[in-house]
């Protein structure tokens, strides 16, 4: 590899120097830093994902596990969930799952940043106190919280909302319908990506020049006309990004799922990452598993092909 | 939008305008008091239900304060089997992944923020790309790679399934790059004509190293391994994967076995709940604080 070293020194020391051992050990300096992490990112991800791709072209079952050999067999993996019914049902849910929680993320998020813009100095630092303790909530304990917060008997969600008359949900399991299920496992996803969101939505909005929210206010601009016509196209690749990430997080939604129901989801629950789990740890079949997560990391990237094309673009990789 | 200038809007109510503003912002605190509420309240309950004994827990009306608060919970949680086990191999786990990943990103984030070379652009997009690799897909190869390594002699000492150094060496696949990364912005946030200018005054390029950016550089590497602490702290899926025996598991897997044996004992899972991110929030509390008197 013809290594270019421009070093970093002053101008006038960078005249055209003979071939010095100095000159040799600023041209190797930054490979011999960055072996050890490549050789380790190597190790642990690139090897890693090449086999993955690999073992989705492979029968890889529990004998073969034990051989530690696949047996290759094209795209049959592939073939066999593209006609399963039920991988489709799977792929909607995921995506639906995921557009609600990304939206309510995004616009509660948002919503919030906003809120702290106008209130009290006091509010603001009690109400960021609060983001951020919420936010440090490891999402193990937060499932357990919210399991106990809606238990069917004891719980102070059912009793709450009973004594709000919103109908008798004494003895109500929300986990017996999906659909319930999953509006409080939305409920969970969102409730912790809020504080994330609206942190770092608030220190942009910090950044937007006062003397534009001025001037439109002056030309007679609505709150609302302000924020749509000023405020968000400047905010626009802080959104990309936030809402990048959030899809990226929601989209392969696993532990919350699979704590809350015990590690034994019911068919009705399975999300694309559940069921790639499923069909690999549980039924043994990693071939098919592996072509599953395939499947899953290629949509995500579609999903937020604007985000890597914005950071391609502009300035973060310089 | 309209071309002529709108005029300033009349006031329509006869309310002098700063106390008009006062009533407004009193609104929007009440706002804010409300969403303030509704997010810590889970919280709230958490560690109010682990201070409340067996009988007011599991009341059909709920107890909102807990007016006979007792340890016995927290008595229970601690005795639990393999809670100390547990804290054991989740310190051992984070302090080794953070060690590990601080010196490892330290010198790739230096040639990546000091250095121009052949190849460092597509590094620099590679570190960013791996981070959206999702862990739920890499862990199926990831298992299939630790259950060969553990049958090949002199590498099952380290690798394989069931061993605490495997997770170690996993944990680095999303733990190094997220370290690079952040590395590297608080490298490039130190100026370099600080370090030229010692140099002129005739420091060796390590001398500015050591007394100009290392001492710029303390608070930038207290916040990433506090971050790449509670990243570790928190993981969950591959120690529940690959951590078989109750005496490696850690804390979050035991957490989570907890809830499973015990599901319905809500009193000692709260108080475990309440135990488990005391070490990542004590060491960010402290580590800010620090790093402000520094």
């Amino acid at each position: 590899m013809a290594a270019v070293a421009e070093s970093d020194l002053p101008v006038a020391s960078r005249r055209r120097r003979p071939f010095t051992r100095q000159r040799v050990g600023r041209a190797i300096a930054p490979y011999a830093l960055m072996a050890p992490a490549l050789l380790v990112l190597g190790v642990v991800l690139a090897y890693p994902l090449y086999k993955l791709v690999q073992m989705s072209f492979q029968k890889y079952g529990l004998s073969e596990l034990i051989r530690h050999k696949g047996t290759w067999v094209g795209t049959a993996n592939y073939s066999q969930i593209l006609h399963d019914g039920e991988f489709w049902h799977v792929v909607l849910r995921t995506v639906l799952f995921t557009v609600a929680a990304v939206g309510l993320t995004m616009v509660l998020g948002t919503a919030i940043a906003l809120l702290l813009l106008q209130v009290s100095k006091w509010m603001q630092i009690a109400l960021t106190t609060g983001l951020v303790l919420v936010w440090s909530v490891p999402v193990i304990v937060a499932v357990d919280i919210w399991r106990w917060m809606i238990d069917y008997e004891f719980g102070v969600a059912n009793w709450t909302l009973t004594k709000l008359h919103l109908g008798d949900f004494s003895r109500y399991d929300w986990f017996a319908n999906p659909w319930t299920g999953f509006g409080v496992l939305t409920a969970l996803v969102v409730w912790g990506a809020i504080p994330f969101v609206s942190i770092t939505v608030y220190a942009g909005l910090a950044q937007v020049p006062k003397e534009l929210l001025e001037a439109a206010a002056i030309d007679g601009a609505r709150p609302w006309n302000t924020f749509r016509e000023v405020t968000m196209p400047l905010l626009k690749p802080i959104f990309v990004i936030l809402a990048s990430l959030s899809i990226i997080w929601d989209f392969q939604v696993f532990q919350q799922l699979w704590i809350f129901l015990d590690g034994r989801p019911s068919p009705d629950y399975y999300t694309m990452a559940i069921y790639a789990f499923q069909k690999s740890f549980v039924i043994g079949e990693y071939g098919l598993g592996a072509a599953i997560a395939v499947v899953m990391v290629l949509l995500m990237f579609g999903a937020t092909l604007v985000y890597l094309r914005q950071m391609l673009r502009t300035g973060e990789v310089h | 939008m309209s071309s002529q200038v709108a005029p300033t809007p009349v006031a329509p109510v006869s309310l002098p305008a700063p106390r008009r503003r006062r009533f407004r912002r009193a609104g929007w605190d009440l706002l804010g008091l409300v969403v303030l509420v509704v997010m810590v309240f889970p919280i709230y309950w958490m560690v109010a239900t682990a201070f409340k004994p067996g009988h007011d827990i599991l009341s059909y009306k709920p107890i909102w304060f807990p007016t006979h608060p007792t340890l016995s919970n927290f008595k229970d949680a601690i005795n639990q089997a393999f809670f100390w086990n547990a804290v054991k191999n989740s310190l051992i786990v984070v302090v080794v992944v953070v060690a590990l990943s601080l010196v490892l990103a330290f010198l790739a984030s230096l040639a990546l923020a000091k250095f121009r070379f052949y190849g460092r652009k597509s590094f620099i997009t590679l570190i960013l790309g791996v981070q959206m690799v999702p862990l739920t897909a890499l862990i199926i190869p990831l298992y299939i790679l630790m259950s060969r390594a553990g049958d090949v002699k002199g590498v099952d000492h380290v690798l394989g399934v069931d061993k605490l150094s495997g997770v170690i060496v996993m944990y680095l696949t999303f733990v190094l790059p997220f370290t690079v990364w952040t590395l590297r912005g608080f490298l490039l946030g130190v100026p370099q004509e600080l370090e030229e200018a010692a140099m002129v005054d005739g420091t060796t390029r390590f001398g500015a190293f050591v007394r100009i950016l290392l001492p710029l550089l303390g608070p930038g590497l207290v916040a990433t391994s506090i971050f790449a602490f509670i990243q570790a702290w928190n993981e969950f899926i591959i120690a529940y994967v690959f951590l078989h025996t109750p005496e490696k598991q850690t804390l979050m897997v035991w957490l989570a076995s907890f809830t499973t044996l015990r599901g319905t004992d809500w009193g000692p899972l709260m108080a475990g709940a309440t135990l488990c991110p005391c070490p990542s929030s004590c060491s960010s509390c402290s580590s800010s604080g620090g790093s402000r008197s520094g």
